[in-house]
């Protein structure tokens, strides 16, 4: 037996906002029916569903799986919530791989959702619980620090300034003018993110993505369906991902060694050999300006301590050599967790496919990768996808 | 396909605030089981020390102490105390509190830290808090040693450690 | 699918009402350290860890967190499912048939004794808008459900309680178990009521324990392993998501799982070809109800048979030999791995008193509980 490739058929994507009017499952629906409808499918034609969600702590329901199942279409089919924290939405895609690789379905749909805004007062107070409960909430910690503690890190190993990081920021925010979805696109300058509210040093507010609401779909078929439903297919060429201790003080945060262990996976599943001159295009993830940078070096787009140059040389604008983050990103996009990640994983197949509109970038792309990361900084997911 | 036009209204706060909603406090309790190696790490926080844990094939004495070595798959051989100093890994100067609140000017600031423990394996950090500085004066590097809260006042909890002061030599 | 998968190793920790000596980490430790010596296997030679866990069962916002270091998992490809046991085992199977991986760990672990307000945690789990505004504990949608259920089928509550008396009557001879007793059906009928026609009696008590399973691809498996137990068939379905549009009489979610997993594993008479099996027993009815969808009883024969002794140790299709979750202990995503231990047990012949004589084939079925219409079917089997 030999793995079966599977194709990406069809995407959907709702508007990212703070808070949106619909429910989780009316979320949900509104970007399944988008890709049943991008595909030309409808849902009886769909064998299996799988659906990633961040905490349950957000929307305020337990089980959040099977509260979202219904507007996800899994109605009396084969349902399941896989979840990587942070890293869920890039690894949704690669749960509906793994249906679709295996055999075990021919078109699988991967529904990604968050909905933030229910958490009160604010959905950082969801992230308390997410450190030890016994060696460290009792420190009242707060998700920004270990942002925080790990951007001084890498700023002080390579010897970065807050405008190498914040450049990142006014890239992304400027990208996602074109992106339809986005929450928070606006030209700012490198003095406005410096400017911002510090919130803790070195983080200021414009170094990071917002809270938001958002829900993302995509369609995997086998080969010979794909080949029926479109002659130009996209192909989910590589998956990987990675999950590093739980004890996240013992690693040196300098480097995410998760997603580079990550990345090796996918690549060698898609036989890229050389990332940086393979790869035409990559959506890290940039819930912080800096994790992009730290990615791009995890995803060995570039040599480590190298990204903050190649940012401050343009290569990384859409219309450079490497383009990174051509949506937005979670920085402009806008950051409704798991979606985000689908978000980027589908900014990767409109790019190969020719159909990214005003966010086109140049250069006729073949190969490009998605990539999330989550937990305590602990999790990598990568997606390669080629034309 | 382009994407062109996508779903989902965004509520403004005005809209917000006139909308109709159904709220729900959970009452969630837990109380959590420490096992052994914990057990034993806030027994010796009471006792007023930083209990490791070491492994006799990688040789690594890790913190916080743990029953076994995640990376030989074995149970670990020893749990030892180490020292309470440190070195400032990392660290930062945070202006809000957990549930995102700010803090008031005059409110001290919350100093968090990775401090590498002495005694531990090189890199062997835990998460805690700086004090008896001046936020400007803190550095990567930095030699700190662990202020205790007195010892009747102790509980067994990791805030046992009022917080890591600089070693003034 | 056409790679054959075997459980190669299996390691439980055994259940009990309360686990304070070990922490979460340590006991699902203890259960990997089992089955992975039972494979033969370093964690290092293992291709990809799945756990299935639900993060308000563990009071971590984002439980994926804590799973890698007490799998061997460290910087390995690691992941999550919210799901039970028998679903992430399916996931397994699916991850071995892309090809890529030939070894996979399968974890599950409930830590039940350390949630002290588990009746508010079930309720966080109702829709927020419809069914939690109510202010009912959520066993009220058993109760529904049991009512129409028997309404419908003609079951009666007498023969509810006798699957409760059947069951903690398994439990006492499984050493695992922790809730083996020696009832009668008027010792159930004459407890409290929950939320009637359910009594307190009819459902299983929370538990703690973990159980991890070593998977292989068929080549692995025959040079690594002596008794291999072979997944046949293997699938899971969601009915209606939401609780009030479904037919509460019937399980449909067993059901249509069930034809898919008879179907991968060629069964096609499963009362005749199945030597026994491991059903959902949360609630009493609902061992009554997953034989109905599974095709291990006609409609509205199922309370016939478990009262004339058919689902007993001794009868024609011995049901939950293991005590099911009403004698051993309810462990929430863990339940499936307990009954899949119990048919790996059955099917290596190392049942004990439990033993049933020249067992091949087992199904071992598992549903996610209130307010959820999830679950999952599995076939093993100790013939390739």
């Amino acid at each position: 037996m030999g793995k079966r490739r599977v194709a990406v058929v069809g995407a959907g994507l709702t508007k990212f906002v703070r808070r949106a009017q619909e429910t989780g499952p009316e979320l949900s629906h509104q970007a399944v029916k988008m890709a049943l409808d991008s595909a030309d499918l409808k849902l009886k034609d769909i064998d299996m569903v799988t659906l990633g969600t961040a905490p349950d702590a957000f929307d305020g329901v337990h089980m959040k799986g099977e509260y979202l199942l219904s507007g996800a279409g899994g109605n009396n089919k084969p349902y399941i919530r896989n979840f990587v924290g942070g890293g869920t939405g890039v690894f949704a895609p690669i749960h509906g791989w793994m249906h679709v690789a295996s055999g075990a379905a021919d078109i699988c749909m991967v529904v990604a959702e968050e909905k933030m805004s229910c958490c009160h007062p604010h959905p950082a107070g969801a992230f308390i619980t997410i450190f030890d409960h016994t060696t460290e909430q009792p420190l009242k910690p707060t998700l920004i620090w270990i942002f925080a503690l790990e951007m001084r890190r890498y700023m002080e190993t390579y010897g970065l300034s807050a405008e190498d990081i914040a450049r990142v920021a006014v890239k992304n925010k400027k990208n996602a003018l074109d992106h339809p979805s986005a929450q928070v696109a606006e030209e700012v300058t490198i003095k406005d993110v410096l400017d911002s509210e510090m919130l803790a040093e070195p983080v200021h507010r414009l170094d990071i993505s917002p809270s938001s609401d958002g829900a993302a779909a995509m369609i995997l078929a086998s080969e010979d369906v794909a080949k029926r439903l479109t002659d130009k297919p996209i192909w989910l060429d590589g998956v990987g991902w990675n999950l590093d201790t739980s004890y996240w003080a013992t690693r040196d945060l300098y480097y995410p060694r998760y997603v580079e262990k990550a990345a090796r996976m996918a690549y060698d599943m898609a036989g890229i050999k050389e990332p940086s001159k393979e790869i035409h295009v990559a959506e890290p993830y940039d819930p912080f300006d800096y994790k992009e940078l730290h990615h791009m070096e995890g995803l060995m787009l570039c040599e480590r301590g190298e990204a903050a140059q190649l940012t401050a040389d343009g290569v990384t604008e859409r219309d450079g050599n490497l383009p990174i983050c051509p949506s937005g990103g979670a920085l402009g996009v806008g950051n409704p967790i798991a979606a985000t990640g689908l978000m980027k994983v589908i900014e990767i197949y409109l790019q190969l496919k020719g159909d990214a509109g005003k966010r086109q970038v140049p250069g006729d792309p073949r190969v490009g990768v998605a990539q999330a990361w989550g937990d305590l900084m602990q999790v990598g997911t990568v997606t390669v996808l080629r034309r | 396909m382009t994407i062109i036009k996508v779903p989902v209204k965004g509520l403004s706060s005005k809209e917000y605030e006139r909308s109709l909603k159904v709220t729900w406090q959970p009452e969630l309790q837990y109380a959590w089981d420490n096992g052994i190696a914990i057990g034993k790490y806030l027994e010796a926080l009471k006792d007023g020390k930083i209990l490791g844990s070491r492994c006799e094939k990688c040789h690594r004495i890790m913190l916080p102490a743990r029953s076994f070595c995640e990376l030989c798959w074995r149970p670990v051989d020893e749990y030892l105390p180490v020292k309470d100093t440190g070195i400032v890994n990392t660290f930062s100067i945070c202006h809000v509190n957990w549930d995102a609140s700010r803090l008031k000017p005059r409110e001290p600031r919350h100093l968090p830290a990775v401090i590498e423990i002495e005694g531990a394996s090189a890199g062997m950090g835990i998460m805690h808090l700086l004090g008896n500085v001046k936020p400007k004066d803190i550095y990567i590097g930095m030699k700190v040693k662990a202020k205790w809260k007195p010892r009747k006042d102790r509980e067994g909890t990791i805030t046992d450690i009022l917080y890591f002061e600089p070693v003034r030599k | 699918m056409n790679e054959r998968v075997a459980i190669i190793g299996i390691g439980s920790t055994g259940f009990s009402p309360v686990s304070p000596d070990l922490s979460f980490k340590e006991l699902t430790y203890s259960a990997a350290v089992k089955a992975y010596d039972e494979a033969g296997l370093h964690p290092k030679e293992i291709d990809s860890f799945i756990t299935g866990s639900e993060d308000f069962m563990e009071g971590y916002s984002i439980f994926d967190e804590y799973i890698p270091d007490q799998m061997g998992a460290v910087l390995r490809p690691a992941h999550t499912v919210c799901a039970d046991f028998i679903q992430a085992m399916g996931v397994g199977c699916m991850m071995i048939n892309t090809g890529e991986f030939r070894t996979i760990a399968v974890e599950a672990h409930s830590k039940a004794s350390n949630v002290k307000t588990l009746d508010e945690v079930k309720a966080f789990g109702l829709d927020p808008v419809y069914l939690r505004t109510l202010k009912e504990n959520a066993e009220f949608l058993a109760g529904l459900e049991m009512r129409r259920f028997l309404e419908e089928t003609g079951n009666s509550v007498e023969q509810c309680a006798s699957v409760v008396v059947k069951n903690r009557k398994n439990a006492l001879i499984n050493p695992e178990a922790g809730h083996g007793a020696v009832l009668t059906e008027f010792d159930v009928l004459s407890s409290h009521p929950v939320s009637t026609p359910l009594k307190h009696l009819d459902a299983a008590a929370p538990s703690d324990g973990a159980i991890v399973i070593v998977l292989a691809a068929e080549e692995v498996a025959r040079s690594l392993c002596d008794n291999p137990v072979w997944i046949k068939g293997f699938s899971w379905c969601s009915a209606e998501g939401n609780f009030w549009s479904r037919d509460l009489s019937f399980a449909k979610y067993a059901s249509l799982a069930a034809k898919k997993a008879y179907a991968m594993a060629g069964i096609s008479q499963p009362s005749k070809e199945i030597d026994f099996a491991e059903v959902c027993d949360e609630y009493s009815y609902k061992e009554l109800q997953h034989l109905e969808a599974l095709g291990l009883a006609r409609r509205g024969e199922s309370g016939y048979l478990t009262e004339t002794g058919a689902t007993s140790l001794e009868g024609e299709m011995p049901v939950n030999t293991s005590g099911g979750s009403i004698g051993v202990g309810h462990t929430f995503e863990a339940s499936g791995g307990m009954k899949v231990n119990e048919a790996v047990q059955q099917l290596r012949g190392l049942a004990g008193k439990r033993q049933i004589k020249g067992a091949t084939t087992g199904l071992v079925q598992s549903w996610r509980g209130v307010p959820t219409g999830t679950g999952s079917v599995a076939i093993l089997s100790n013939e390739s």
